[in-house]
């Protein structure tokens, strides 16, 4: 699915205000779910979007290295504006939604994200 | 089968790490994941050599105040020397296992520390040798090669 359809389905905020062709033309088809960076270090190659509630910079670094384009912040995290700036310069789209990250994981998995 | 270096490139970069610096850690590996993709290696490769630069830079800021990263081109490989005067290592085998870890809870929770860094160096690189003395430092030694091994046996 698009980041648009994604953010369709979880109702989230883009917090890196990217423009609707950015949203519409990336596809997301596997995720990963996680709070420590080590382990997504070691699990998750691979994977276009990362759902996580860890807000500090060296997430953005993490994706850089594995190639992840989107991070989807559950319990309705916010990010300082230092990380958007940092994002932004990286390419990564950042979203954010209320839901939990069990239910986030659940729905989007519903949806067809593996 | 060898990657072509431009001739203008250099083939050593060294990076000085500073330790206890998370916010900023990361540096090395953002550089030589530049490099590589400059070079039109495979983005699987890339991706090995960036996680094990960046697990064993994360590695020199929070267990060892920092050191030196030395990086080495060869026309088949990388070589990646992460020399560092920390603590040493006291049980090498206890620490090469997935989750061991001695990080603080502050590490803990910038989401370092679940005791994966040195499992993934190993797992991504083709080569690691871990050289430690306690009370003196470590150097690991990676080296990756940049193209595909036939793997077919």
């Amino acid at each position: 699915m698009t980041i648009k359809q994604l953010q369709n389905v979880l109702k989230c905020k883009c917090l890196t205000n990217d423009a609707e062709e950015t949203l519409e033309n990336n596809k997301i088809e596997s995720a990963f779910a996680c709070d420590m960076l080590s382990e997504v270090l070691a699990f998750g190659k691979g994977q276009e979007l990362l759902i996580t509630g860890l807000t500090n910079p060296q997430v953005i670094i993490t994706c850089k290295m594995l190639d992840i384009s989107c991070i989807l912040y559950v319990r309705s995290k916010q990010p300082n504006e230092d990380f958007i700036k940092l994002a932004k310069e990286n390419g990564i789209v950042v979203l954010a939604t209320g839901h939990r990250m069990f239910t986030a994981c659940g729905i989007l998995y519903e949806a067809g994200i593996k | 089968m060898s990657i072509k270096i431009p001739d203008n490139m250099p083939t050593i970069y060294t990076f000085n790490v500073i330790g206890k610096d998370l916010i900023n850690a990361g540096i090395a590996s953002q550089q030589i994941k530049k490099i590589l993709e400059s070079l039109g290696i495979e983005k699987d490769i890339i991706r090995k050599i960036s996680i094990a630069l960046y697990e064993g830079e994360i590695n020199m800021v929070i267990h060892a105040n920092g050191g030196q990263i030395t990086c080495v081109f060869y026309e088949d490989k990388l070589l990646l020397e992460l020399r560092d005067k920390g603590p040493g290592i006291k049980d090498v085998q206890k620490c090469m296992q997935p989750g061991y870890s001695t990080a603080t809870e502050e590490i803990r929770e910038m989401g370092f520390g679940a005791g994966m860094g040195l499992y993934n160096m190993q797992k991504n690189s083709d080569f690691l040798c871990i050289d430690t003395v306690v009370g003196m430092g470590t150097t690991i030694t990676m080296e990756i090669f940049l193209e595909k091994i036939n793997e077919s046996k």
